[in-house]
């Protein structure tokens, strides 16, 4: 079994950090999914998991906004705190962690409803807009932030369903974060998408990082070297290396690391 | 050339896999499978066909004389001398001569008829002329008169119900040979029927009062209807709905998105399951332990009926409805969830309304398999006589006796008169009209809540 190495718990310095993930484990049944991940995700920064298929990183970030939750058989143990508050504590409502703790899923996953709707569903539920004005300010805010308000302003009550792939992620993470959340997790956000697509939708990753802590789920380690700051390599549940994108891409630590990113394994 | 694979023309060598053109041994087993495949399926539906053609064409040839009767129309004089005594025209005096008083002045007005076109008939008495009209024919002209007691002492034109025996003859229900061994109806008066058809005293008309009348007697066939109880359908109809929507929609909800999978709900699902195969009449023997004779219901209500059929109708509103939740893509309620949406915010908001249509068309299918039941319903006792008893009002509508359409038909099929035989398979078309509209309109709904992807 693999152990995390003791120079690794030094580089993480508590103080700065958004997310802190403790010896976390999830179980699915009988299967260890997870096992003993520390982690600390930062403010204001991209953080990119990657590893090869299977290897946990999505289930780890679905326990960060305990979507988990939603699975009979998976059990999620150790710590995870967000902002010092452990998020999976019995007094938390898992419904207020998420609309501090935004999420983009893998696929486009619009409602069927107007691009209008889709973007002021969260806000409406949430009750951030106290009118009507209030609420189109948040609508167009969001989805200039999502860079899609120049392709979608003349048609907002058009159905979401309606637009193309790409279109449709944006919209997807402008919808996240119409919610104004502190945390951004993408789980492979690109995955459905073509280059043009990609290209802009990492962009976009780029421009959050001002205001949000951002965790991106990628396939592409290309995609991991140009949007993220810190990555983290998962591999068969346990998460191998941590750190600085460029060191982990320059200068690997571990061997696993290495013959991943040079395509050995995985 | 210092190509080693050229081969001079001439000598090209064997494909391997044979010439495309000519089709090997496999290909032809293949193609022949596939075709004897299709003819199976073409064979199959055009049996399906040729069955519902068989099918509709006997209903229809069957059941259409039953929206057609025949009627006599002739002009009744109300012979103030047998009406009203006194003169005074006092209502309650008139309402003391019954059917049996106006009796004779209609076999008067179509005797009079028949003296009148100087028609030969060796029937000589006016009271012979009985054969011909419908035993409700002096209700209706009683009525009329108790309505507006002016009209005694004038001649009026009444369009009254021949009786069933002349409305047989007409159709070719009745024949020469049949009236032999008949005795409320003679050759006479068959010879007569004709002439007076000729002379279009008798006709056959659409006949409104099938649809909207009541039931009748055994000996009046003529006057009976499926009115009343297409309103005893309808009041059940009423109760499964607002029962089993309901709860068939909150059940299917709790079991899909909220309950654990455990044990426990894959027992529940199994017998939800097991139920929905159970024969209906094992939940009619059930309503009536349970809603009769526990729970002191009425017999033969509507409301009991409802309640049975609704125990019937539950596990297929569950089963479609699940079905229907089950076809939401999870990613739906992925993205609630993610935007921060409660359990239920994700299900009301998003999961219900693109299931919608699922669930329309599977109550509408329930409740149209509860319309056409009829076993359960023999068990409650809603197979009865149910004459001239529509429901004043909600409540008596619910709780009256009454019958159901299913019943009624099965009713009148049990009867001996073969003039109730036409009305059964009458009967049927309407039951069918009524479900085909119901399939209708769950079309309706489906194409309307239908939201495109």
């Amino acid at each position: 079994m693999y152990d995390a190495p003791k120079s690794l718990e030094t580089t993480l310095d508590q103080k700065t950090a958004k997310i802190t993930a403790r010896d976390v484990q999830v179980h699915y049944g009988d299967n260890h999914a997870i096992k003993d991940v520390n982690v600390n995700i930062e403010a204001n920064t991209v953080t990119a998991f990657i590893g090869p298929s299977g290897c946990g990183k999505s289930t780890f970030l679905r326990c960060i906004n305990r979507m988990n939750d939603t699975i009979d058989i998976c059990r999620v143990q150790g710590e995870i705190l967000l902002d010092g508050e452990d998020i999976n504590d019995k007094r938390v409502d898992p419904v207020q962690l998420r609309a501090k703790v935004g999420m983009v899923f893998q696929k486009p996953n619009p409602f069927p409803k107007s691009i209008y709707d889709n973007i002021a569903y969260g806000p409406r539920i949430h009750g951030l807009a106290k009118n009507k004005a209030d609420l189109d300010a948040i609508v167009e805010k969001s989805l200039r932030r999502g860079a899609i308000w120049e392709e979608v302003k003349d048609r907002l009550h058009a159905s979401g369903t309606g637009l193309s792939g790409g279109q449709q992620q944006r919209l997807c993470i402008a919808r996240a974060i119409a919610t104004e959340p502190e945390v951004l997790l993408m789980d492979e956000p690109c995955s459905a998408l073509d280059p043009i697509a990609t290209a802009q939708v990492e962009e976009l990753i780029d421009e959050l990082r001002q205001q949000y802590s951002v965790v991106i789920v990628t396939h592409s380690m290309q995609q991991a070297a140009r949007v993220s700051q810190r990555t983290a390599f998962f591999h068969l549940g346990n998460l191998v290396e941590f750190g600085d994108t460029v060191k982990i891409f320059t200068n690997p630590e571990d061997s696993r690391t290495e013959s991943y990113i040079t395509g050995r394994i995985g | 050339m210092t190509d080693t694979s050229f081969t001079p023309p001439g000598r090209v060598p064997a494909p391997r896999h044979g010439s495309l053109i000519t089709l090997d041994a496999r290909t032809k087993k293949r193609n022949a499978a596939e075709k004897r495949f299709r003819m199976y399926g073409i064979a199959a539906i055009a049996t399906g066909l040729i069955f519902l053609t068989v099918l509709l064409s006997a209903i229809i040839a069957n059941g259409k004389g039953a929206f057609q009767q025949t009627f006599i129309t002739t002009q009744v004089f109300f012979d103030p001398a047998k009406l009203d005594k006194n003169g005074d025209r006092n209502i309650d005096d008139i309402k003391k001569v019954s059917t049996f008083g106006y009796t004779p002045l209609l076999h008067n007005a179509i005797f009079a008829e028949v003296t009148d076109r100087g028609i030969e008939t060796p029937l000589t008495k006016a009271s012979e002329m009985k054969a011909l009209i419908s035993a409700s024919a002096a209700a209706q002209v009683r009525d009329a008169v108790i309505a507006n007691p002016d009209l005694i002492g004038e001649t009026v034109e009444f369009r009254i119900l021949a009786s069933s025996r002349v409305d047989g003859y007409l159709k070719g229900r009745v024949s020469r040979e049949s009236v032999i061994r008949d005795k409320s109806i003679d050759a006479e008066h068959l010879d007569l029927t004709d002439a007076l058809a000729d002379a279009g005293v008798i006709e056959k008309r659409f006949n409104l009062s099938f649809i909207t009348g009541a039931d009748a007697s055994e000996s009046r066939a003529e006057q009976a209807g499926m009115g009343v109880s297409i309103l005893g359908s309808l009041f059940m109809m009423l109760v499964v709905l607002v029962l089993s929507l309901p709860i068939g929609v909150a059940a299917s909800i709790y079991l899909e998105e909220f309950a654990k999978q455990n044990r426990w709900t894959d027992l529940i699902e199994v017998n939800i399951s097991n139920l929905a195969a159970v024969p209906s009449i094992v939940f009619g023997i059930l309503g009536l332990a349970v809603f009769i004779q526990f729970a002191h219901l009425p017999q033969s209500a509507p409301l009991v009926g409802g309640l049975v059929l609704t125990l019937m109708t539950l596990p297929t509103i569950i089963i479609s409805t699940r079905a229907s939740l089950k076809a939401v893509p999870p990613s739906i309620r992925d993205a609630a969830l993610g935007i921060g949406a409660s359990k239920m915010q994700s299900v009301v908001h998003h999961v219900l309304p693109l299931a919608a249509p699922g669930i329309l068309t599977g109550t509408i299918i329930g409740l149209a398999q509860a319309l056409g039941e009829t076993a359960p319903l023999l068990l409650i006792g809603m197979v009865g006589y149910i004459a001239s008893n529509y429901p004043d009002g909600i409540a008596s509508g619910f709780l009256d006796p009454n019958s159901a359409m299913p019943a009624q038909i099965y009713e009148w099929a049990k009867r001996a008169d073969p003039a109730y035989y036409e009305r059964a398979w009458g009967g049927i078309i309407i039951l069918l009209v009524v479900l085909l509209s119901m399939n209708l309109i769950a079309i309706i709904l489906r194409r309307r809540f239908e939201r495109r992807w």
